[in-house]
């Protein structure tokens, strides 16, 4: 596929690496000299340098046969332009980052006036993330499938826990919830487990189901789940303010530490729930004087990751039980398992998710669309959402009989407002929503998860589709 | 200072009150009381007087705010002083400060008679007393820029310097439009309450001087026992209604008028307002129960009197004077209080009560965290520091108003109940006060500098201090600009 990003900047290059790392023909537009010799340095594209609102330039870049065209410079307007010049000269599909407050209100008018494929709003994906992550407290991740009807909660396997160093068929017995492990990270390595897989201390188990399930499981395997009722976020920016909205809805009280007093001021009108603080949320006797130490929860969403960083352990040692960091640069999140910290979420890997998950629904135009797409840590697996449409060849088969490709299972089925763990004699049919952890393969397509029938039948001993949980089948 | 466009200016609204002066000289001559040959002497007098003034060629048509607040104190002095010519050429007050005192408690709506016995007077005169109310409650000059073909968009200043209220909205583009649609909602309301006083068998005289009372949130009655006199539930229901929604900013009535509920409901002052009269009514109708022996009659007393103080009209069905302490203190507040800002009422106005209780909080959340960033905010938009100093100002200077006056009132020796809540009824142009000014006494017993004293009250309150205090400076007057 041909792709052009114009802008490259740190999302866009983290787009071209991970879209040319997939086969794809990425050309960047832009003008920036630095940025240009380390795109060519490190990665395989073309570069064509001048603005990528002059429609010479686009041309040039050969915007009339791309496939795909994503704005990603620093400015939404120009972004907008850009697009607007682009549709013009014929460009299949178009992806805008729009990531202003003032504008993300208003982002369906603008998407379908501006003719964009799809707006991408980083700051406001990783407010919502979380957000999510502060509803779930003892999770280390938290994502949804389904609009919201599946939940899947990464958590850590701690000694005391009666699921630690048990088989999963016995905790199945034992711990009655209908939910099921799709996937579990043991050092770096990621485990599609089945029934007979014995989950050790330290395991980060990602656990899938409804989300009352999911809770009960846990409260049932003795993580005590508090309420936050306040939050203190650090750097008022654009994930500050998004964040600030969010958890004001959940009814959590918010506390920003902003440094720049006339942000300060344009929060404070925005928000009227939020307490603004103007200060510099480093400073250790401003977090103490702002009684850090009784906060359900510590977020430090500022520019920079070291700043992020530093807050972050200050927040912990002055004793609040969930901290929350933004890390932009990966080669810092690999950095952070061992540090204390509870959550790092980085603004690069949400946005990768967003192109990647619309980049794949692209490649099978007339395919099942996948509706979501969530990576786990070092892109090891993923958890990914299909639709079956007509297309697909595995309607109305007993999962049994199905020959899945190594490294898949199907987690969970949603039939209309039906939550269904599948066990062997259930089947997809039309329409339903199937979610799937895969492990070393990168389905474009539902099919793509069976074997074709020439294929080798290999049957990975990680992918019998007898889920864990199986006896439970539920839809509660 | 554009003396000139001034001078021109209160001829003009001289010119407008010989006008105004016209329906009572149709009432008088209607019903024949003897009263009609001084109105004729005092349009005459008020015509002369305007072409006077007029008679100076203009050379620049500029009105800054400096000359606003020039046309609006002067206009206000000019007109209580040609609005009292009646009253003393009639002779019906002898006293030319009583005259005086009579005419400015009309038009600054405040309603404080200095009458024993109104119910002698002639209609014409007792009319004039009541359409004082109607005109000045939502302003002589408004009406004059109503009235002016073309209004220049500087008169504007003149609107801000009359209206009440920490900020007036001009809610269309034209300073004339706006000034017109104001007086169409007034003239519209006025006439339905008319209609219904009338159906409710209250004589169309009376109904008339009730709705202008009312709606103007004067007071002033044609009966010594004011609404009380005819003991009807329904028309003090009336009455109490319209009492209470000439009290409401009357921009909102646009809005509703034009189908756009969402200010009437993101309102914050009239949600306070009306918080305001239905906790003060609780409180007084359960003080006042053992009083009235049951709680319905208390209610009933109670509700009309919270209404009539807080929009400051001072109408009475009841001698409060008599209610115990605490009801009396209850009315005290809402003499303060007042009603909404851009209403017909006086009193500080809902809106800034709101803003100083905010701008209080903001204090200790300033005290808990040090560094916290904390806007202010109304209706749900931020209110900016300026503003917000603006109300604080205006606070002191109202407490400092109601403070020197007292003094001064106080020299006569009238007890201290008596000369303060006539000093806090006066400026808030409410009218009947506590003690000796109560429901069933009046004003007349206080020395003719006491008088002076309280007229001048009654201006700088329904100006809202700053016009009259204004040209009592030096500074105003000095610094010529060309």
């Amino acid at each position: 596929m041909k792709v052009i990003i114009i802008g490259d900047g740190n999302v866009g290059y983290n787009i071209a690496e991970n879209l040319s790392r997939y086969g794809n023909d990425v050309t960047i537009i832009d003008k920036n000299a630095e940025s240009r010799r380390k795109a060519l340095e490190n990665l395989d594209i073309r570069y064509v340098k001048g603005n990528g609102a002059n429609a010479s330039v686009l041309i040039d870049a050969g915007v009339r046969s791309t496939d795909l065209l994503i704005a990603a410079t620093s400015g939404d307007e120009m972004n907008m332009v850009c697009c607007l010049i682009a549709r013009r000269l014929g460009t299949a599909h178009i992806v805008a980052r729009i990531r202003d407050p003032e504008y993300a209100d208003e982002l369906s008018g603008i998407q379908e006036d501006l003719g964009l494929d799809m707006v991408i709003n980083p700051e406001r994906a990783i407010a919502r993330e979380i957000a999510r992550l502060l509803a779930f407290p003892p999770a280390i991740g938290v994502e949804t499938f389904a609009n919201g009807r599946v939940q899947m909660v990464e958590i850590k396997v701690l000694s005391g826990m009666p699921i630690a160093n048990k088989q999963l068929m016995v905790i199945s017995r034992n711990i009655y919830q209908p939910i099921l492990i799709g996937a579990i990270l043991r050092g770096d390595d990621v485990i599609i487990p089945n029934g007979g897989t014995v989950l050790l201390e330290g395991d980060v188990i990602y656990i899938v189901g409804r989300p009352s399930n999911v809770f009960r499981f846990c409260t049932l395997i003795g993580i005590q789940i508090r309420r936050i009722k306040n939050v203190m976020i650090i750097g008022g920016g654009r994930v500050g303010y998004y964040l600030a909205r969010l958890l004001d809805e959940m009814g959590i009280g918010v506390k920003i530490v902003e440094s720049a007093y006339e942000r300060c001021v344009t929060l404070a009108e925005a928000l009227p729930e939020a307490l603004v603080i103007n200060g510099d949320g480093a400073d250790d006797s401003l977090l103490r004087s702002e009684s850090v130490g009784e906060m359900g929860a510590f977020v430090s969403v500022t520019d920079r990751d070291e700043v992020n960083l530093m807050t972050a352990l200050l927040a912990k040692r002055l004793g609040v039980p969930k901290v929350v960091a933004k890390i932009s640069r990966a080669d810092y999140a690999n950095l952070l398992g061992d540090i204390g910290l509870d959550n790092i979420v980085s603004p690069i890997a949400v946005t990768a998710n967003y192109i990647l998950r619309y980049v794949r629904g692209l490649q099978n135009a007339e395919g099942n669309t996948v509706n979501s797409l969530y990576r786990i840590i070092g892109d090891k697996a993923e958890a990914i959402e299909f639709t079956a449409n007509e297309s697909a060849k595995m309607i109305g088969i007993p999962l049994k009989e199905l020959r899945l490709a190594p490294g898949v299972i199907v987690v969970i089925i949603v039939r209309k407002s039906k939550v269904i763990i599948p066990h062997g004699d259930d089947c997809i049919e039309l329409h339903d929503s199937v979610i799937l952890m895969t492990k070393g393969l990168e389905p474009t397509d539902l099919n793509d998860i069976i074997l074709s029938s020439d294929a080798p039948v290999f049957q990975h001993p990680a992918v019998v589709p007898i889920p864990p949980f199986a006896s439970m089948k539920g839809s509660a | 200072m554009n003396t000139g466009m001034i001078a021109a200016s209160l001829g003009l609204l001289l010119y407008i009150e010989a006008a105004c002066l016209v329906p009572p000289l149709l009432v008088a001559l209607f019903y024949g009381d003897g009263d009609s040959p001084a109105f004729i002497v005092a349009i005459l007098a008020t015509v002369v007087s305007g072409f006077a003034a007029r008679a100076r060629k203009i050379e620049r048509h500029d009105i800054y705010p400096r000359d606003g607040f020039a046309i609006v104190g002067l206009g206000w002095l000019l007109a209580s002083l040609y609005g009292a010519l009646p009253f003393w050429a009639s002779g019906a007050m002898p006293s030319a400060v009583d005259a005086i005192f009579e005419s400015v408690s009309g038009f600054t709506t405040t309603g404080a008679s200095i009458l024993r016995d109104i119910e002698v007077l002639p209609k014409g005169i007792l009319f004039w007393r009541s359409f004082t109310h109607w005109v000045g409650g939502m302003g002589v000059l408004v009406l004059m820029i109503a009235i002016i073909p073309s209004a220049r968009a500087n008169t504007f200043n003149i609107m801000l310097a009359e209206s009440s209220g920490p900020s007036t909205d001009k809610f269309v583009p034209k300073v004339g439009r706006v000034a017109r649609i104001l007086y169409a909602i007034y003239g519209l309301i006025t006439l339905t309450q008319v209609s219904l006083l009338f159906a409710g068998g209250m004589p169309l005289y009376d109904s008339f001087i009730h709705a202008f009372g009312s709606v103007g949130t004067g007071g002033f009655s044609n009966k010594n026992a004011s609404v009380a006199a005819y003991d009807s539930l329904y028309l003090e229901c009336v009455v109490m209604f319209f009492m209470a929604i000439s009290g409401v900013n009357f921009t909102l009535y646009y809005s509703l008028f034009r189908r756009d509920w969402r200010p009437v409901r993101t309102n914050e002052e009239l949600r306070l307002y009306f918080f305001i009269i239905a906790a003060s009514t609780a409180l007084v109708a359960i003080n006042t129960g053992a009083l009235y022996g049951s709680f319905a009659e208390a209610l009933r007393r109670a509700s009309f009197q919270v209404v009539s103080v807080i929009t400051t009209t001072g109408f009475a069905t009841a001698n409060f004077d008599s209610w115990p302490a605490f009801s009396r203190s209850v009315l005290l507040f809402l003499m303060l209080a007042g009603a909404c800002a851009g209403s017909t009422g006086g009193g500080l106005k809902c809106v800034r009560l709101l803003l100083l209780a905010r701008a209080a909080k903001r204090e200790f959340v300033k005290i808990v965290h040090p560094n916290a960033v904390y806007v202010v905010r109304l209706n749900g938009r931020a209110v900016d520091d300026g503003t917000l100093s603006g109300v604080l100002v205006f606070f002191f200077m109202y407490v400092s108003v109601v403070v020197i006056a007292a003094l001064v009132v106080s020299l006569d020796g009238t007890d201290l109940v008596t000369s303060s809540s006539a000093v806090l009824s006066c400026v808030g142009n409410i009218g009947p006060g506590l003690g000796g000014v109560g429901p069933i006494g009046n004003y007349a017993g206080f020395p003719p500098f006491c008088k002076a004293t309280l007229s001048l009250c009654m201006i700088i309150g329904r100006l809202e201090i700053y016009p009259i205090l204004l040209l009592c400076s030096p500074p105003f007057w000095s610094g010529k600009r060309t």
